[in-house]
């Protein structure tokens, strides 16, 4: 094991190079004999968030409960950081993935700061007394989900969502390398939910830790995750990127939805935007940088976006993520003054992205901001994917 | 606008309140492990001292010696001190016994007790001392304790049957004290009926009551206990985990099944051995631990047993005091003053927890 794999944290630009962290070959799960699910074949790499998407029955849980091993697998196998499941300890396995399922514990006089110690149960000795490092793990994993301020609270008595992050931040001081939440935003209100795959994809990102989680909410699915598979009728029916896999036939088509009820580009809520300063600045409109702006609201990158048009597609989407949006009344040619603005906004960026091939009447002046861009040696991309690319082969 | 809290480290002020309560928590355990030993002794001192040969502390101590008279002597070794350290002893037993079916249960009202697996024990120990004593044989210590075993095993193997079946932890409840209701019906069947003559002490003994004590059934009973509240402590780390769920201790690397099996059969045991000599003691089970946990401040097994077994010693001593004194020289049954104190209690604990 390289140092390399050891300390992943901060490094998100080397998780490509890496050994996928759970691995799947042809496995069968299921209840008794009867195999629920079939034929699934599934690659999970470190820092990726993978989404278990499909209608309730189809096996979300049944399959997360075989890749935690409470289940046995009916056929197949499985592979954690590329050793067989089946041939781990209990106390090994437990130190590589933690699980995080639907089960709401019951408990009578245990602070939420008792109930984190639990996870450090795998590294503890015989009695479960803690060490210096295991209350160190215990303390960052509770300022990690935010719950240091309630860590001497009755677990019984606090709300679904801190308890949510209260049991996260348990998991996460398992220190594990996979880890597996069923429904993690089952019982949450929006805004708790949105904080906790906010939170989910910061420490994937941060710890290079794989997650594979089941959803309900397509919407946030589609946010959320990098790997999305979708689970019907006894089989893995599509496995791919959102964009790859949530298109509106195939979401209607799993859900038995009826024909254009479902919008991938209008969830109405959103992931939290990059915090920080924006780093890149984006010209779009006319719905050309819906994808780009998702694209690095998921990496966490701050952008800035501009000039668009109010009412835009690319303008509402870019109000929920971008740090700052320039943008000129609708159907108005764009004016000095927010081309200037846009120009204050491009400066304080280190890259741009261009969505857009060619301008229209209404937004040609935007071609000024490229052509400055240019006249101050920054990095000019077409598309997120490309600058992202970028980014990751230059910090690797 | 939203913004992520990610970070929301608190401040120093809570931080440095919280460092210094996790060390605080050690402590205050220690601090009230060792009021509870205090209060023990002093309980266990006073118990020696009451009764109709009054006693002083001085003598007491002189009298454990191997002075002072004859008679006050034999009172003191034969009588007052088997029965205190048997009172200590099953208290604790009893207290542990209903700590564990507490987290095999996830409820906190549930006893040996209330599920009737005391009750059912009793029934076996009943029917054994009869049939025994009909044939004008005495029973042994270990006899009644394997008999009172295997009835409190039966009992609890049918209560486990329910549980399976019903989803709610208040039907348990009640199918529990059904169970155990039945169990005392054919006990006091069983009692009405035997003969005369050799049911002084049955009949003390059905009612629940430390009268019973001596040396030589105090020497199971030390080693039963004793042994098994080690097993206990030592259980602390994976009864942790299985507090907070079945599947969460799977998954950290509990093996639950063998778990759940070790907690039904030392809960049993230690129930057995308390209805094998002193028969049924009602609450002790729920309102000592539940007592431990609020003076703990915590129910986390490694912090809370110690306490509970102290509690429970403490419990059963004091009220087996009460009950020697309080209307002397007519000596109430124990389990009747267990019950006036720790039903009020667990009365208490249904109103706050609203169970489903």
């Amino acid at each position: 094991m390289t140092a390399h794999s050891v300390c992943p944290a901060n490094k998100p630009g080397a998780v490509a190079s890496q050994a996928p962290a759970l691995v799947t070959h042809d496995l069968a799960v299921g209840h008794g004999k009867r195999p629920l699910v079939r034929g699934i074949n599934l690659t999970v790499m470190p820092g990726s968030i993978t989404v278990l998407i499909g209608p309730n029955g189809s096996g979300k849980t049944t399959i997360l409960r075989t890749l935690s091993g409470h289940l046995r697998p009916l056929a197949g196998n499985i592979e954690l950081v590329g050793m067989p499941l089946a041939a781990l300890s209990a106390a090994e396995r437990a130190q590589t993935l933690a699980a995080l399922f639907c089960e709401r514990p019951k408990t009578n006089l245990l602070s939420c700061y008792e109930v984190v110690e639990e996870g450090r149960h795998p590294y503890t000795g015989r009695l479960g007394v803690l060490g210096t490092d295991d209350s160190t793990a215990v303390r960052a994993s509770l300022e990690a989900t935010g719950t240091w301020d309630i860590a001497n609270r009755d677990f019984a008595h606090i709300s679904d969502g801190q308890r949510q992050r209260v049991l996260l931040a348990r998991a996460l001081c398992q220190t594990p390398r996979v880890l597996l939440l069923d429904e993690p935003t089952a019982h949450l209100d929006i805004r708790a939910a949105l904080d906790m795959l906010t939170l989910l994809r910061h420490k994937a990102h941060e710890r290079g830790m794989a997650i594979v989680m089941s959803l309900h909410e397509i919407d946030l699915a589609y946010k959320a995750a990098d790997q999305v598979v979708c689970i019907r009728d006894g089989a893995v029916q599509r496995v791919g990127t959102p964009d790859e896999v949530m298109t509106a036939p195939q979401v209607e088509g799993l859900f038995d939805l009826e024909p254009e009820t479902y919008n991938p580009l209008f969830g109405s809520m959103e992931l939290a935007r990059p915090a920080g300063p924006p780093q890149v600045f984006v010209v779009a409109g006319g719905g050309t940088g819906t994808a780009c702006f998702r694209a690095l609201a998921r990496a966490g990158i701050p952008f800035a976006a501009g000039v668009l048009h109010a009412n835009d597609a690319d303008t509402l989407l870019a109000q929920a993520l971008a740090t700052q949006v320039v943008a000129e009344k609708a159907f108005e040619p764009v004016s000095d003054e927010a081309l200037a603005q846009a120009r204050t906004a491009l400066r304080s960026c280190e890259h741009l992205i261009c969505c857009l091939d060619t301008f229209g009447t209404g937004n040609a002046r935007n071609a000024e901001l490229l052509d400055e861009a240019q006249r101050l040696g920054m990095p000019v991309f077409s598309n997120a994917a490309a600058y992202l690319s970028w980014r990751d082969r230059r910090e690797a | 606008m939203r913004s992520p809290k990610l970070n929301m480290s608190g401040g120093a002020a809570p931080a440095k309140a919280n460092a210094a309560a996790s060390a605080t928590r050690s402590r205050r355990a220690i601090v009230v492990a060792t009021l509870l030993t205090c209060a023990l002794v002093a309980l266990m001192l006073a118990s020696l001292c009451t009764g109709s040969v009054p006693t002083t502390p001085a003598d007491v101590a002189e009298l454990l010696l191997g002075g002072g008279a004859e008679t006050a002597r034999r009172v003191l070794w034969e009588i007052r001190l088997p029965r205190v350290l048997t009172a200590t002893l099953l208290g604790g037993a009893l207290s542990l016994s209903g700590f564990l079916l507490q987290t095999f249960f996830a409820n906190p009202i549930a006893d040996p007790f209330v599920l009737g697996v005391s009750s059912g024990a009793r029934l076996a120990v009943a029917l054994a001392m009869i049939v025994v004593l009909g044939g004008n044989h005495v029973m042994s210590s270990w006899l009644s304790v394997a008999v009172a075993l295997a009835g409190s095993l039966a009992t609890m193997g049918i209560v486990l049957a329910i549980a399976r079946f019903v989803r709610s932890q208040s039907t348990l409840i009640v199918a529990g004290v059904m169970v155990g209701s039945a169990c005392s019906a054919a006990t006091n069947f069983l009692v009405a009926f035997a003969d005369d003559t050799s049911i002084v002490n049955l009949h003390n003994w059905s009612q629940g009551s430390f009268s019973g004590a001596s040396w030589p059934a105090l020497a199971p009973i030390v080693l039963i206990v004793i042994t098994l509240s080690l097993v206990v402590f030592a259980l602390s780390k994976p009864l942790g985990a299985y507090q907070l769920g079945e599947g969460y201790a799977q998954s950290v690397g509990v093996n639950v099944r063998a778990l759940r099996l070790v907690i039904v059969l030392v809960s049993s045991v230690l129930s057995g051995c308390v209805a094998a000599f002193a028969g049924p003691i009602s609450f002790v089970g729920i309102a000592a631990p539940h007592l431990a946990r609020m003076a703990v401040g915590s129910s986390k097994p490694l912090l809370v047993i110690p306490a509970c077994f102290l509690m429970g010693a403490v419990f059963c001593c004091g009220c087996d005091l009460v009950a020697r004194t309080l209307f002397a020289p007519v000596e109430l049954s124990v389990s009747a003053v267990t019950a006036v104190v720790g039903a009020p209690i667990v009365i208490a604990l249904m109103l706050r927890r609203r169970m489903p």
